[in-house]
């Protein structure tokens, strides 16, 4: 069905693009800012609050939100779900272009940066303690997984023009890749499962430092379960946004598969949350007034929201209330991960952090290139698929 | 479709309990400290609050001044900082107080080596924590980690490193010992091997019961630490964590290790996964022309 996948064409500098690229170059800006002066001086990093924006949204949360390969993957090739394929290469696109985003959050962050390539090449040092190693390693690895199968596709202008002996090397590359799409998409959903959950695992290591409503050993589970939620929300996200930002017509039946598809996972997290505080007897603090308990209870809510307005049939086909739910959703793996990484941490009341300019304008920088990146790929390579130009036109 | 989807099911619930490692998660075992562990023990009843020790460790560790008040002309730092390994801190519990002295603890199983990915922070010699840059990227995990807040960060450096006190492991390399025992006045804090200064800590609480609560500090809390406190007024009022006995990486790790132990759990993932994935694509090979060839 891949086959039918053809690039949408179209003019690349336009109003949109110019406005997310000039949101990009103040991004830039900040990353000099940052990369010359330190994070003291771009950031509102402390020593009470050593992880901030940049680990709770660009890592933790973008890679979350990457997770569309991933969520569709299982669906397409675990759950033999063939009629998701369509979805599955702007899923993989969105994923790559995320987790990259993620992997440049992470070298922005680490003050170090020059010598984070020690990390994946010095193995006789690895401390497999470390949850934060197998994170950095699993992501590295499915950075380069998820760009390797996506070749085929990006070399396919290339592959399908004049003969050269360049172009025949890059017609065996991409039936190397193609042969090898097994063992890649087992390895890519290996790494996306264990790097998804061990991004709950980072702050347990924090202990008794981490609030009680989130100390607890199901927290990568939980990451794990709404990751795939998160990742089959932002595909119907992307894919309503394409369908406006390129006039298509709106893939309603695949969006409402889904997004039936989508709530089991929900009920999945609700019920680890819940019934994790129960079992812990700590249901308690969910009711002790302050601000962390109704953090805890407003993730709860968000994560219920998209469960009510996905219900009915009716309401799944209904492609605006499949819009919000999905921001909705999003929203709430969000929250999740905010409340996981920044409200549940207790380092003394003396300290706080809220992000500088800076440092936001980074984040909202690198979100700003996705999308440019994105817009460019679709429309240059054959990513999306079901309707040609003339389809389109006709519209 | 029937046998493919009961195997899915299987494979999706190996990765659950893959994420969970509630299968094999053990209760901690006491760790027990190096044979060669060195450490402190600190009395708050010596200790006067005179801070010569918190100067003593900025010269010997050639760290920068931290002034601070009006004008900046009062040379002392208000709590440990990328300037500061060592600071004295004081404590009220209704009319009475206490100083503490703070540094690193020097835990026997540190939270912070359990975060560190290329052991930069690591027990060496004397089962001092200590820090080496060369296999540092500065993530400050180890920050996140520490259940007393001690490893600190040049935030102001374009080039930083983890600021940490490393027990003077360059002076105990010359026979000195730490700056801070050296120079205090009163003994308030001394330096020995940790199993002479928990049999000296229990001679002072034996021999005078109503001056100490019956309690030394770092003996069994998170796990026990190389650093040793008594102390005339509760270690709660002092701002100590209630830890407990289990070290303080102990959760993370039971799932961490429950998880990847031998790496059998990914590798069978990777192996349902693959075989599922394959069979699934010869399967709609055979049934579906569209998928054949070049599927992404």
């Amino acid at each position: 069905m891949s086959t039918h996948a053809a690039p949408v064409g179209g003019p690349l500098v336009t109003t949109g693009t110019r406005l997310f690229a000039g949101i990009f170059g103040l991004g830039v800006i900040a990353i000099a800012w940052r990369l010359l002066l330190g994070l003291g001086s771009a950031t509102a990093l402390n020593d009470g609050y050593p992880f901030g924006l940049w680990i709770a949204f660009d890592v933790v949360t973008g890679a979350a939100l990457a997770c569309g390969g991933y969520a569709v993957g299982l669906l397409v090739y675990i759950l033999n779900q063939g009629k998701y394929h369509p979805v599955m290469r702007p899923a993989m696109v969105t994923s790559a272009l995320g987790y990259t985003l993620a992997g440049v959050g992470v070298g922005l962050d680490v003050g170090r940066w020059w010598s984070l390539w020690r990390v994946p090449l010095f193995f006789w040092r690895w401390n497999f303690n470390s949850a934060l190693l197998e994170v950095a390693l699993c992501i590295m690895a499915y950075i380069a997984v998820l760009w390797l199968r996506l070749a085929p596709a990006l070399l396919e202008p290339y592959t399908s023009g004049p003969d050269s002996p360049w172009r025949r090397r890059a017609i065996t590359f991409s039936r190397i890749i193609d042969k090898l799409s097994v063992p890649m998409i087992a390895l890519g959903l290996v790494l996306a499962t264990m790097h998804q959950s061990s991004l709950g695992t980072l702050m347990l290591l924090a202990g008794s430092r981490l609030h009680i409503l989130w100390r607890t050993p199901m927290l990568p589970l939980m990451f794990l379960v709404s990751s795939i939620s998160m990742g089959y929300a932002v595909v119907v996200f992307e894919s309503a946004f394409s369908s406006v930002a390129f006039k298509r017509k709106p893939e309603i039946d695949m969006l409402a598969g889904l997004a039936g598809a989508m709530a089991p996972t929900l009920w999945v997290v609700v019920l680890l949350r819940v019934g994790d505080l129960a079992w812990r007897g700590q249901v308690g603090a969910l009711f002790a007034g302050d601000g962390r308990a109704v953090m805890a209870t407003l993730e709860i809510v968000f994560f219920l929201i998209p469960i009510v307005m996905l219900a009915s049939p009716a309401q799944r086909r209904d492609l605006g209330n499949l819009v919000r739910a999905a921001m909705a959703m999003i929203f709430a793996g969000t929250l999740f991960r905010f409340d996981t990484f920044l409200v549940a941490f207790m380092p003394g009341a003396n300290w706080s952090y809220f992000p500088s300019v800076p440092e936001t304008a980074v984040t909202v920088g690198l979100v700003a290139f996705e999308v440019l990146a994105y817009v460019v790929i679709v429309k240059t390579f054959p990513i999306l698929s079901g309707q040609t130009l003339a389809e389109r036109q006709a519209l | 479709m029937g046998i493919t989807r009961r195997a899915a099911i299987c494979g999706l619930l190996t990765a659950g309990a893959t994420a969970t490692g509630i299968t094999s998660t053990s209760a901690a075992v006491m760790p027990t400290p190096p044979a060669d562990a060195v450490g402190l023990l600190y009395d708050t009843t010596l200790c006067i609050g005179c801070k010569a020790c918190v100067v003593a460790c900025q010269d010997a560790n050639d760290l920068p001044r931290d002034p601070v008040g009006i004008d900046a002309r009062y040379d002392a730092p208000v709590d440990l900082n990328y300037r500061a390994k060592n600071v004295i801190k004081l404590y009220h519990d209704g009319d009475q107080r206490s100083f503490v002295k703070v540094q690193c603890m020097h835990c026997i199983d540190p939270a912070c080596v359990a975060a560190c990915m290329l052991g930069a922070l690591k027990k060496r010699e004397f089962g001092i924590v200590s820090y080496d840059v060369n296999y540092c990227v500065g993530c400050r995990y180890c920050e996140v980690a520490c259940p007393y807040g001690v490893p600190k960060f040049q935030w102001a450096a374009a080039t930083p490193r983890i600021v940490k006190c490393e027990l003077c492991n360059h002076r105990l390399a010359k026979g000195q010992e730490p700056a801070c025992t050296e120079v205090c006045p009163r003994h308030a804090v001394i330096f020995g091997k940790r199993a002479d200064l928990l049999k000296e800590a229990k001679r002072r609480l034996a021999e005078n019961p109503g001056r100490y609560v019956p309690k030394i500090f770092g003996e069994t809390d998170g796990g026990g630490t190389q650093v040793l406190y008594i102390s005339h007024l509760p270690f709660d009022k002092l701002g100590f964590p209630a830890l407990g006995d289990d070290p303080a990486p102990t959760l993370a790790r039971s799932v961490q290790q429950g998880v990847y132990k031998g790496f059998v759990a990914p590798l069978a993932l990777y192996g349902v996964l693959g075989m599922i994935a394959y069979r699934n694509r010869n399967k709609a090979e055979a049934e579906d022309a569209p998928h054949k060839g070049g599927t992404l």
